[in-house]
């Protein structure tokens, strides 16, 4: 499975189009995790527990999105875009959405 | 008592924060240094390369503000106007996604980096109006160009 955020495949072209495909996951972290980050909000900076969540929620929402376009038969992914929203505190919810096509 | 635990709080946040924000601008000057060979492009991408290959890559931080910081912004917001502890502390994550995306790429011996897109977050407590927060989830990506023969070695 090949993934882009540009509308082709370098090198390849598109011989078929599946139309939107998409992959979304809410998560949130134990309330220690959250404590953690209240503390460390204290004297600022990175707070690694919140990137660890968001990277594993992204890679959970990209893995459901290629899911589905295995399921329609593609074999690349384009113009892949992510957004993010905060459903409630501490939940984020992530969306990956793209166009399924398939290249030669 | 509350003043007491406020002051030691601020004094905290601001030998801390001020530490920890210096060290991290002169760190991220450090590596943006090392990667200014491996170019990052914000335009999509129209030529045709039949030798290269395209891979998706991001990179992406969540970023805190300290006590200080909170306690002078929230009395800067009476006043408005520009709020400068805030826009280092995006700065500084928008920096740091761009980089971590730049050292993914550079991993897989990219060569270019096209259609850069920026996504900026508030994550945290924000519905929680008393214990909010400031804190930004920057996230970056774009896709990496490869060359096949790099590529083919690897």
């Amino acid at each position: 499975m090949e993934i882009t955020n540009i509308e082709n495949i370098p090198g390849k072209t598109i011989v078929e189009h599946f139309g939107v495909v998409l992959g979304s996951s809410v998560r949130a972290k134990h309330a220690g995790r959250d404590l953690m980050a209240g503390l460390k909000n204290i004297v600022g900076g990175e707070l690694a527990g919140y990137t660890e969540l968001l990277r594993e929620s992204r890679k959970e929402a990209q893995t459901r999105m290629i899911a589905q376009a295995k399921s329609v038969g593609a074999n690349a992914i384009v113009n892949v875009r992510f957004s993010t929203s905060s459903i409630t505190a501490g939940a984020a919810e992530i969306l990956c959405y793209g166009t399924a096509v398939k290249v030669k | 008592m509350e003043i007491i635990v406020t002051l030691v709080l601020l004094a905290f946040g601001y030998i801390f924060g001020q530490y920890h924000e210096k060290k991290h601008f002169k760190a991220l000057r450090k590596r943006e240094r090392r990667l200014i060979k491996l170019p990052v492009e914000v335009g999509t991408f129209k030529e045709d390369c039949d030798d290269m290959k395209g891979v998706l890559v991001s990179g992406h931080v969540v970023i805190g503000s300290d006590y200080f910081k909170n306690f002078v912004t929230n009395l800067k917001g009476l006043f408005g106007g520009q709020m400068g502890h805030y826009e280092r502390l995006v700065d500084r994550g928008r920096r740091e996604a761009i980089l971590r995306m730049k050292e993914e790429a550079k991993k897989i011996k990219a060569t270019r980096i096209v259609n850069l897109r920026i996504e900026t977050s508030r994550v945290g407590n924000i519905h929680n109006k008393r214990n909010s927060l400031p804190c930004v989830e920057v996230f970056a990506y774009g896709t990496a160009l490869i060359e096949k023969r790099s590529f083919e070695r690897t």
